[in-house]
């Protein structure tokens, strides 16, 4: 335990000694190369905050200096992006070797304030769940910033990787489109499909269950239908139910069936052998027993199916509409965009995708918590 | 009538390696009230009995009758509460919820699930624990748990199968006269198979003694003890005659095992 701390300690002080040593020698080259007043100022700033959160790191005071390492950082990180910014007239080379060294300084800071936060020790429930929330936002939004810096910094063409400062500017101006999109895509074709393709597999796991004549002729061909690549099985989807999104369900129905057939079979017999002789000895039906015993204990095996069908759907959806759709949709906007050099908007269609695949994710894992709680992987 | 009644059964289980003889030629008859413990080496068979009175395994030849019916017909009659090695509860039920669940089963109305739950907790000393879960209880918990399951099916028979098998010394203890004082209290008929001496002598009005491959009764052996025990008759000389006559039972029995 005292081992840690002191690793814990000795690491926050050498991310701020590397910081400011960074920041110093950022300055200073500044200072030779041609004067940046604002960056030099960046520098100062970002020395001064070392020397004030040096002397707070031993102490107790984990949420002071977490807030000024993060405040101070990101600051710094603004001010590098500014004189960047489409029009200003730069004066020096703002892209020499004294702003990669601001930047990791800054990025060091940011390591260090994210370091703060995760040692923070709390009972609060609504302090935990409060960092629970900050810490991954801090980790994402410096994932973003060092992504902006880096393709400023290197001005990387647009076409290879658009700067996420780039990418949200085309987001706020085509929210028309990426909306009607996402309702062509996520909210018909994906939910749609999955909702069908989860309820099919699943009956059909219950009829299987039933009878062993089917157990031997149904599983075999869902095995089969699982192997069907999606290249081909979208084509032939959009010729038999047309263009717009049935089609599409269709080819995530094909997509989600199997997994959700596969474990809700394995679910249905995971219960032991002693659990089932003692329905047995209270002479209970099979639908008693399916009801109050298996299906409980297959829970947490369907709802592995539906946490990976969740993913499997998004992407069937999207990629089917390669292969033939009208003129919206995810799937079509990002290869028409694709063709028409608009890598801005494709990142656009990505980001949208990504939330809303998160957000599908998440809610199916709460879902799971409230009906799992019992399971020896959720007891808290 | 007795509630058991087993003549000439015999139980062969056919596997990869050929037949074993689980049972050979069992005779026992179990009367109502009667506190009967099956005792022997693993292999003997003891369990397997417990399960062909259960409807849990099916006789290959001989006669075996519950109450005077046939083992499936008295399953399904819900005559008797099985109590397993493992308490066995399941996890998604609450304590309440679990012994309400073979009444659920049965089709019995919510107002007397309720009574009987309540009255079955208080019997097995559970009283503040019908909202836990059983994975927050200890291992004897759940068990006493299980028993208060079995025993809110009101049957006349309870059949148990080690049930305190895995328990320690002190908890063991604590159960079996815990247990003692149930059956005197509910007048039930009890088949309770163990391995350790002292529970069933400590226990028991008859001991049947059972030795291995084929699985057959060696002895049994009626006892003698009054039927309200103290732990302390342990150490009286009646109750150490009877724990030796077992004992030597129990090695006569496995001299006769002849290595196949």
């Amino acid at each position: 335990m005292a081992d840690s701390i002191t690793s814990r300690r000795t690491l926050e002080q050498a991310l701020l000694l590397a910081a400011g040593a960074l920041a110093i020698l950022s300055a200073l080259l500044n200072l030779v190369g041609g004067l940046h007043l604002i960056q030099l100022l960046a520098s100062v700033g970002l020395v001064a905050c070392v020397g004030i959160t040096w002397k707070l790191v031993p102490a107790t005071a984990r949420w002071k200096c977490g807030f000024i390492l993060f405040v101070v950082s990101t600051t710094a990180a603004y001010i590098l992006l500014q004189p960047l910014a489409p029009g200003s007239e730069p004066e020096v080379a703002p892209h020499g070797t004294h702003y990669w060294l601001l930047a990791i300084s800054a990025w060091l800071l940011a390591w260090a304030s994210v370091e703060q936060f995760a040692s923070v020790k709390t009972l609060s429930k609504v302090l935990t769940f409060f960092l629970r929330l900050l810490i991954p936002i801090l980790f994402g939004a410096w994932l973003l910033l060092g992504w902006e810096l880096t393709t400023r910094g290197l001005d990387v063409p647009q076409v290879l990787l658009p700067a996420p400062s780039v990418i949200a500017e085309r987001f706020a101006m085509s929210t028309d489109i990426l909306w009607a999109d996402f309702k062509q895509t996520f909210l018909k074709a994906v939910l749609i499909g999955y909702a069908m393709g989860c309820g099919a597999g699943f009956l059909v796991a219950l009829a299987i269950d039933r009878s062993p004549f089917l157990q031997r002729g149904l599983l075999p061909i869902g095995n089969l239908v699982s192997a069907l690549p999606i290249v081909g099985v979208a084509p032939i989807m959009v010729m038999w139910f047309g263009f717009d999104w049935p089609s599409k369900a269709a080819v995530v129905i094909v997509m989600t069936f199997f997994p959700m057939l596969v474990n809700t079979v394995a679910g249905l017999s995971a219960s032991s052998a002693m659990q089932r002789d003692l329905m047995q000895t209270y002479a209970a039906s099979y639908w008693q027993s399916l009801f109050k015993l298996r299906l409980p204990e297959a829970l947490p095996f369907i709802f592995n199916a539906l946490k990976i069908n969740s993913t499997l759907a998004l992407i069937g959806a999207i990629v089917a509409e390669f292969f033939g759709t009208p003129i919206v949709g995810m799937g079509f906007r990002i290869s028409t965009e694709v063709g028409r050099m608009n890598v801005d908007m494709v990142w656009a269609e990505i980001a949208v995708a990504a939330v809303a695949g998160s957000l599908f994710y998440g809610v199916l894992a709460l879902i799971e918590r409230l009906f799992t709680f019992w399971h020896p992987s959720m007891r808290q | 009538m007795p509630t058991i009644d087993v003549k000439e059964l015999s139980l062969t289980f056919t596997t990869r390696d050929g037949p074993v003889h689980a049972l050979s030629n069992i005779n026992l008859s179990v009367q109502a009230g009667d506190f009967v413990s099956l005792i022997g080496p693993s292999g003997c068979g003891k369990t397997t009995l417990l399960r062909a009175i259960a409807d849990l395994e099916q006789a290959t030849s001989g006669s075996l009758l519950v109450n005077g019916v046939s083992p499936e017909e008295a399953r399904l009659q819900r005559a008797y509460g099985y109590v397993f090695q493992a308490a066995s509860l399941y996890p998604w039920r609450t304590i309440a919820k679990n012994i309400a669940l073979p009444l659920e089963i049965m089709g019995i109305g919510r107002a007397e699930q309720q009574k009987r739950i309540k009255e079955n907790l208080a019997l097995v000393d559970l009283a503040d624990f019908g909202k836990k879960y059983p994975w927050q209880l200890s291992g004897g918990m759940q068990q006493r748990a299980s028993i208060a399951r079995a025993l809110a099916v009101e049957p006349n028979l309870l059949l148990m199968d080690e049930p305190f098998g895995a328990l320690d010394e002190i908890v063991r203890d604590h159960l079996n006269e815990q247990l003692l004082s149930l059956w005197a209290k509910t007048n039930k008929t009890v088949v309770f198979v163990t391995h350790s001496i002292p529970e069933a002598v400590y226990l028991s009005t008859h001991i049947v003694v059972m030795s291995p491959r084929p699985g057959r009764i060696h002895e049994i052996i009626t006892s003698d003890l009054p039927k309200d025990r103290p732990l302390n008759i342990r150490e009286t000389p009646e109750f150490l005659a009877l724990a030796n006559r077992v004992r030597e039972g129990l090695r006569a029995g496995h001299s006769e095992d002849v290595p196949v």
